[in-house]
């Protein structure tokens, strides 16, 4: 068992919520973003994900957009990335995945990437526009270091691809809210609940939830049925608005907390 | 006829390039698109249909013209030009979107997106969305929309949604990050009628399929009035539509050449052109949009921006098949600079009395200084893949600006 199904199953035991966080890395600057893991690890974060900007995040919605552009002002590469993960490293328990599009990983070169965020003590990986039937050598790649492939699964997945998913997913299981693209949202769709249990039927790793949740009622709504929520562009807007401000580190370990449940058992 | 090469594997690879590099929630949709698109290319109606479209509302079969003032002016090889700038909607776009409506009502689908660059393939989706009576949203990059003001009205004409796309450049990749966005969203009843042969599996394939029927008629064309195949062929390539539409039925005839034309630009370094095979300030192979192929980029795998005179060549990636026949060598590739695209488009307006679009002009420039390397016993089979009439207030622009 891996450091991050480890995380899941002594949050479980020790009847912890489970709680995924995303930010990107560069957002407001790299040296704010090894403290945010910091106080985010802190906080009560099952896992972080940690986002690679790219220029061209066709999957996520405008907050996450602006974050990307944001980042990708101070131009820096996916060495600075993993130098922000190492640094936490050294800080915190907290297992930490990469969360990025697949050409940054390709162009740094995957098994410099893997062999690097190994020792940067990353503890994942979860590429977007990555699906199993193109990640064959990417997910041996990643699995001679130890690390995790995480993989998506969608409401609009068949069966045989939950199956496929199942087969190739390591860590956790990250189950796609609906259709769309990341983004805070109103109400939580029901297809969510649903996914995860076809999910259950394939897979025995723990199921995160995430798009679209971005206030404390849906994560505890979500941690009914699922093992973590995830949530982030929520978390990354406020990061947008309090940029600059002196106090922005621990007012982003403020809004973490109130996100979590107290006492909820997952499950 | 030789035998047709370069077929992709099942899940769409020619060798490392294309394949389906996509979030989880479109694999279903793709696997849906390519099942439908199977059942169709092999079902004699959908073909009997998409023919009889051809002929009775783009104007197919579009002529094979001998460009005889063109020849004498380059003092070596025969010039001929494939006429698509005739079709209906001014460019083979139609090819492309008349095959892909009957596929989205064979699937019932009611709801039609695009991505449109200089709006020649949003036009020609409104198109058929208005002849088929269904919703059309064209995404097109706010900065597009201000060059391309005439096609934003022609599509809002046609009945359909145009949307201002806000992000990046403003220009055609950012469209197709948000049809993508709008595709992710609105599965269930939405068609995604991609324009270029790009993106992911099956796009690349099923639109070089639609737009085939280019270089089977211009084979068949030059062989009746040559009695023999053409030596070179010269086609632009943006996304690689209309190149890999006219070079794929004469991939199997080892004696014709091929050249793609790029943009150059306006030079050589990363930002200034779109000349993804470009020794120097090139791409090299990494992933966009969905699939992979050489990819104009920085060393940390940003996309790069792109410049070129011409929108429609202006994207930092290419056609996944065109990646392959530049790597075994099929296809040679080249690239013309905005000025002598300019001056082609000029001189075969003068020559010809044919207005070329910018992206054509591009194949024209290189025809005639490889014609002049020729001799007069030779052929050299240009596409003349659209009309300029929407480019003539760039041009005026840009010939102002220099005097």
């Amino acid at each position: 068992m891996g450091r991050i199904e480890t995380a899941f199953s002594q949050s479980h035991k020790e009847g912890k919520p489970g709680f995924i966080p995303f930010i990107t890395a560069g957002d407001p600057d790299l040296a704010t973003t090894t403290e945010l893991l910091v106080e985010l690890g802190n906080s009560g974060a099952t896992v972080i994900e940690l986002g690679v900007p790219f220029s061209d995040p066709m999957a996520d919605g405008p907050v996450i957009q602006r974050a990307s552009e944001r980042a990708l002002r101070h131009g820096f590469g996916l060495s600075e990335v993993l130098a922000c993960a190492a640094a936490a490293r050294a800080r915190i328990a907290t297992p930490i995945v990469l969360f990025s599009y697949f050409n940054p990983l390709l162009q740094y070169g995957v098994e410099k990437l893997a062999s690097d965020a190994a020792r940067a003590g990353v503890d994942g990986v979860l590429v977007t526009d990555l699906i199993p039937e193109e990640a064959v050598q990417f997910a041996a790649t990643l699995k001679s270091h130890n690390l995790d492939m995480i993989l998506l699964v969608a409401p609009t997945s068949t069966d045989a691809r939950l199956q496929l998913i199942a087969t190739h997913a390591s860590g956790f299981v990250y189950a796609v809210s609906r259709a769309g693209v990341t983004g805070a949202r109103e109400n939580l769709s029901e297809q969510a609940e649903l996914l995860v249990k076809r999910v259950r039927q394939f897979s025995s790793l723990p199921v995160a939830v995430g798009f679209g949740i971005s206030k404390a009622e849906q994560v505890a709504a979500t941690l009914r049925y699922a093992d973590a929520a995830v949530v982030g562009s929520a978390l990354v807007a406020q990061i947008e608005m309090r940029a600059g401000a002196p106090n922005l580190v621990p007012e982003i370990g403020k809004f973490a907390r109130s996100l979590i449940p107290a006492g909820v058992q997952t499950r | 006829m030789a035998e047709v090469e370069s077929q992709p594997d099942e899940l769409g690879h020619w060798g490392i390039y294309g394949g389906r590099y996509v979030p989880e929630t479109l694999m279903a949709p793709l696997e849906e698109l390519t099942a439908a698109y199977q059942a169709a290319r092999v079902d004699a109606a959908f073909a009997a249909e998409l023919a009889a479209l051809l002929q009775n509302f783009a104007g197919r079969p579009t002529p094979l013209s001998f460009a005889a003032r063109l020849t004498d002016h380059s003092r070596g090889a025969r010039i001929y030009l494939k006429r698509e700038d005739l079709l209906h909607t001014g460019a083979h776009k139609i090819n492309n979107t008349l095959g892909q409506v009957l596929l989205a009502r064979r699937m019932g689908k009611r709801r039609v997106i695009a991505e449109t660059g200089a709006g020649q393939h949003g036009v020609a989706t409104a198109t058929v969305c208005a002849l088929f009576g269904l919703d059309c949203v064209v995404y097109m990059g706010a900065e597009d929309m201000r060059r391309q003001a005439l096609n934003v009205f022609r599509m809002q004409l046609l009945g359909a949604e145009v949307r201002a796309v806000d992000a990046g450049s403003r220009t055609l990749k950012d469209a197709i990050n948000e049809a993508l966005r709008d595709w992710v969203t609105n599965v269930a009843d939405t068609y995604y009628l991609l324009g270029s042969a790009l993106g992911p599996h099956p796009y690349p394939v099923m639109v070089r399929d639609f737009q085939t029927v280019i270089g089977l008629e211009a084979r068949a064309q030059i062989v009746e009035r040559e009695g023999r195949l053409p030596d070179v062929l010269v086609a632009c390539v943006g996304g690689g539509s209309n190149s890999i539409g006219l070079f794929h039925p004469f991939l199997g005839d080892d004696k014709v050449r091929m050249v793609g034309v790029e943009a150059g630009g306006r030079g050589n370094e990363l930002g200034q052109h779109a000349a993804r095979f470009n020794q120097t300030g090139g791409g090299r192979p990494g992933v966009l949009q969905g699939t992979m192929s050489y990819v104009l980029q920085d060393a940390n795998g940003q996309i790069a921006n792109t410049h070129s005179i011409s929108a429609g060549l202006d994207y930092a990636s290419i056609g996944p098949e065109h990646a392959s026949l530049h790597d075994s060598g099929r296809v040679e590739y080249t690239s013309v600079s905005d000025a002598e695209a300019l001056k082609a488009f000029q001189l075969l307006a003068k020559l010809e009395g044919i207005i070329p679009a910018l992206e054509s002009a591009h194949a024209v420039a290189h025809a005639i200084k490889l014609a002049a390397e020729l001799t007069p016993d030779e052929i050299v089979l240009v596409n003349l893949s659209g009309r300029g009439d929407k480019d003539v207030n760039t041009v005026q622009e840009s010939l102002e600006s220099k005097t």
